[in-house]
């Protein structure tokens, strides 16, 4: 009966979904009041969802074998977690989190928003229910994840021991969360076009939204990196994966609009702007979702392909970004700009920032449908990688990240003070940390120089809007904005010296051998088998030294049965300066062992950088939804509101 | 703002769209199709992989019959299945030759012994030359090859039960 309960509540909250579309149609025509009751239905519909995505969750954690989703994904040798997790780590059950996402947002909109206009919210909140309702057909006509086995089988199939790991518990979630989160930017962007109240008032109440899904996607993509990292065992943090892309596109496009919508809401310009990045930044989420559940770009995120799917999200995808941007085009005319600004403000600065950022996505959108085209229109098979992204991409967040030490410093409308003075400390950091890697590392790549230099500029410069007042009083968005800046001074500083510093050796040695890899030799002391749940493994032992400390690493080779599959355990110990990675790979008929050793100074930065922008971003949206409760006028006036 | 400037957005999506339609209607063969086929045999003269049977050179494989020319090696372990499916294929009177690749003759003596001998000769390649020749990029590859020494077929991976009707069919095709 479980199964059941959830596939009625499904039927239910597709039903309600149907009912809030029919209510704003109304609404917008005929100027009857159903803001009310189009905020319960949002909230009932959202609780449903919440429901059946609970019982699918309860299906897999007592291993219901006569559920098919179950029995394809799961098996009862499993641990208890990754039974839980299964859950999400199929195609069924992952759309029905993204949809219960979706909706149970939706309901949080209806039930928190206080500062949109009624009408906005109306048209908002049928918005939001038309998107549900499309992947609630999805759900029920092409992938019901409720659909029953008779007779139960005994046991389940596994699951992609890949997946079975403590990543795959948080970063899928994680990142849908933040995913469907920016579908209330784009609903409340779609609304606002509809209604034609795109002002300020809208700015400020789609901002939380826009900056917690920017949180979730940022804490997703790091997370993810690590995952990679670590599970994968080829000492990556980042592939330029056509799936890791489509997890980076809909991060630019939400960055580019955090920074935009802040020009919104307190000068009441780039009306049209901020509205064409709150539609993109979630259709871009909805690429995501379709590159990874259609399997058309080959990638090793693309678990399934299946075109009857795909063909269903591609329709979706069509009709809902095309119906926003039909909607833009007919409507962006009738939105007057806000007030001007001078060449030198910060209005200038955030509009540069949201160029770069744009036509950064631009690239990263290219290249990882370029292959597509290509093929499409002459038949040549190719494929675009890291050397394209990296030439093409990286110099431009390099400049990016120069201004990003200069835009916080302009105030709003006109610069007339000097602030470029106050860059001077900044800037010879950067200097001399050039000069020093000259000096000490001749044989850097250019790219990743720059990157060192820019690094220390950026940590020096981020920091200045709490210098010269009184830290203690300025305001939480500031000390937020200060974090995050300072978060991809960090990052980058761990990408440039994993980039120019990383020694990796590959050899096959013989117990009792030795492998030295940077300032460590490390001997293999011996291989054992062992076992885990539902695993066997050949466990390497290795010593590592490096002077007088010796750390013992335990990589292994795993076997996994249902399915068979084998997987490669790297093992990682993290020091202050560095991690030493190792993975053990086959054996050699002549009794020595693949070993693969990589020595990556200061790498762990890259992800530390990642969680500073992220709490970043926490800080800043306690500081809005805090402010909310304070009386209002003094802070608009903040020069670093 | 400018009417091109507006719609802008919408005819991207679309070109995006088409796109992505032309490929879910064209999905993609991740087969790879050799280059060798209809081809003869690179010229090879490799010695013997065992002391027991002869060398293999390529005009051997000019013998006015079609041949299978199986690429293994006694460390690769899929080869294990796959000379038991050879000797189904050898019971029903098709010619196999083998190349071992980097291979030792103890080795491959200790691999027939314990798995069965389909071969009528075994070249040795031990520095991979002649499989890089053959565009062969693994073990185990095989090549159905026509009674005039061209190649007919590739098969990449090892020869399963169930290509069994298929290879039959191609070495019927290249008589």
């Amino acid at each position: 009966m479980i199964a059941e309960t959830g596939l009625i509540a499904l039927w239910l909250a597709a039903g309600l979904a149907a009912l809030q579309v029919v209510l704003m149609t109304l609404a917008l025509r005929t100027r009857v009041e159903v803001g009310r009751t189009i905020r319960s239905i949002a909230v009932v519909q959202g609780a449903l969802t919440l429901i059946a995505f609970a019982m699918l969750v309860l299906v897999f954690a007592r291993s219901d074998m006569s559920v098919a989703l179950v029995f394809e994904n799961s098996h009862s040798a499993k641990p208890f977690i990754y039974k839980v997790a299964g859950t999400w780590g199929n195609h069924e059950g992952s759309m029905l989190l993204w949809v219960t996402v979706l909706s149970v947002a939706g309901a949080f909109f209806a039930l928190l928003s206080r500062r949109t206009s009624e009408r906005t919210l109306v048209a908002a909140l049928g918005a939001q229910a038309t998107l549900a309702l499309g992947f609630y057909a999805f759900l029920l006509i092409a992938s019901n994840p409720f659909a029953r086995l008779f007779p139960a089988p005994p046991d389940g199939r596994g699951l992609n021991p890949l997946l079975q790991d403590p990543g795959l518990a948080f970063h899928p979630p994680t990142l849908y969360l933040g995913y469907v989160g920016l579908s209330v930017a784009f609903s409340l962007a779609v609304g606002a076009l509809l209604t034609g109240e795109v002002d300020s008032k809208l700015a400020r109440a789609m901002r939380p939204w826009v900056l917690g899904a920017w949180i979730l996607l940022t804490l997703g993509i790091t997370a993810g990196s690590y995952w990679a990292y670590y599970e994968l065992g080829w000492g990556g943090y980042w592939f330029w994966d056509p799936v890791e892309n489509a997890s980076l596109m809909p991060w630019l496009a939400a960055t580019a609009l955090l920074h935009s919508i802040n020009v919104l809401a307190a000068r009441g310009a780039l009306k049209a702007w901020t509205m064409m990045l709150a539609v993109i930044a979630f259709s871009m989420s909805m690429v995501g979702t379709f590159l990874v559940r259609s399997g058309i770009l080959t990638s090793v995120h693309a678990f399934a392909i299946d075109p009857e799917r795909g063909t269903f999200l591609l329709a979706l995808l069509a009709i809902y970004v095309g119906a926003a941007f039909t909607l833009f085009a007919v409507r962006a005319a009738t939105l007057k700009e806000g007030a001007p600004f001078e060449l030198v403000s910060r209005e200038t600065g955030l509009v540069i920032n949201n160029l770069l950022l744009s036509v950064i996505l631009g690239i990263v959108f290219l290249g990882t449908l370029y292959p597509l085209f290509v093929e499409a229109v002459s038949g040549e098979k190719l494929s675009v990688g890291a050397p394209y992204f990296n030439a093409v991409a990286g110099p431009l967040a390099l400049v990016l990240a120069v201004l990003v030490g200069v835009g916080p410093l302009l105030s709003w409308r006109r610069e007339r003070r000097p602030v470029f003075k106050q860059l001077t400390v900044p800037t010879l950091l950067g200097v001399t940390a050039l000069v020093i890697t000259f000096i000490l590392a001749p044989g850097m790549t250019i790219l990743t120089r720059l990157g060192l230099m820019v690094a220390t500029y950026l940590a020096g410069a981020s920091i200045l809007p709490l210098v010269r007042r009184n830290p203690l009083r300025a305001p939480l968005a500031t000390w937020g904005m200060v974090i995050a800046h300072f978060g991809i001074a960090v990052a980058l500083a761990g990408m440039a010296m994993n980039g120019a510093f990383t020694s990796e050796r590959l050899a096959v040695i013989k117990p009792g051998e030795t492998l030295s890899v940077g300032p460590w030799t490390v001997l293999l002391k011996d291989v054992t088998p062992t076992a885990g749940k539902n695993w066997t493994a050949l466990e390497g032992e290795l010593r590592a030294t490096r002077g007088d400390s010796i750390t013992v690493l335990k990589p292994q080779t795993r076997y996994f049965s249902d399915p068979p599959t084998e997987t490669s355990e790297a093992a990682i110990e993290t020091f202050w300066n560095g991690q030493l990675y190792t993975v053990i790979g086959k054996p050699d008929p002549s009794g020595g062992w693949q070993l693969r050793l990589w020595w990556k100074p200061f790498v762990t930065l890259i992800w530390a950088g990642g969680a500073l922008i992220a709490l970043g971003g926490a800080i800043a949206l306690l500081g809005r939804l805090w402010r909310r409760r304070r009386v209002q006028p003094e802070w608009r006036k903040e020069r670093y509101a | 703002m400018n009417r091109a400037i507006r719609f802008s957005p919408l005819v991207l999506l679309l070109i995006v769209i088409v796109a992505l339609v032309w490929r879910l209607a064209t999905p993609v063969d991740t087969n790879v199709s050799s280059k060798l086929e209809g081809k003869p045999v690179p010229a090879f003269d490799l010695v013997a992989g065992l002391p027991t049977k002869p060398g293999l050179r390529s005009a051997d494989l000019a013998s006015g019959e079609p041949r299978i020319l199986n690429i293994f090696a006694s460390w690769c372990v899929p080869c294990i299945g796959e000379v038991k499916v050879l000797q189904d294929l050898k019971a029903r009177g098709v010619h196999i030759d083998g190349i071992a690749v980097r291979d030792r003759p103890g080795d491959i003596a200790d691999f027939l012994a314990r798995n069965g001998d389909p071969y009528e000769r075994i070249g040795s390649d031990p520095q991979s030359q002649v499989q890089i020749a053959l565009g062969s990029s693994g073990v185990p590859e095989s090549f159905v090859v026509d009674g005039k020494g061209v190649i007919r077929y590739q098969h990449v991976g090892p020869i399963d039960v169930s290509d069994v009707p298929m290879i039959l069919d191609k070495l019927e095709k290249a008589k």
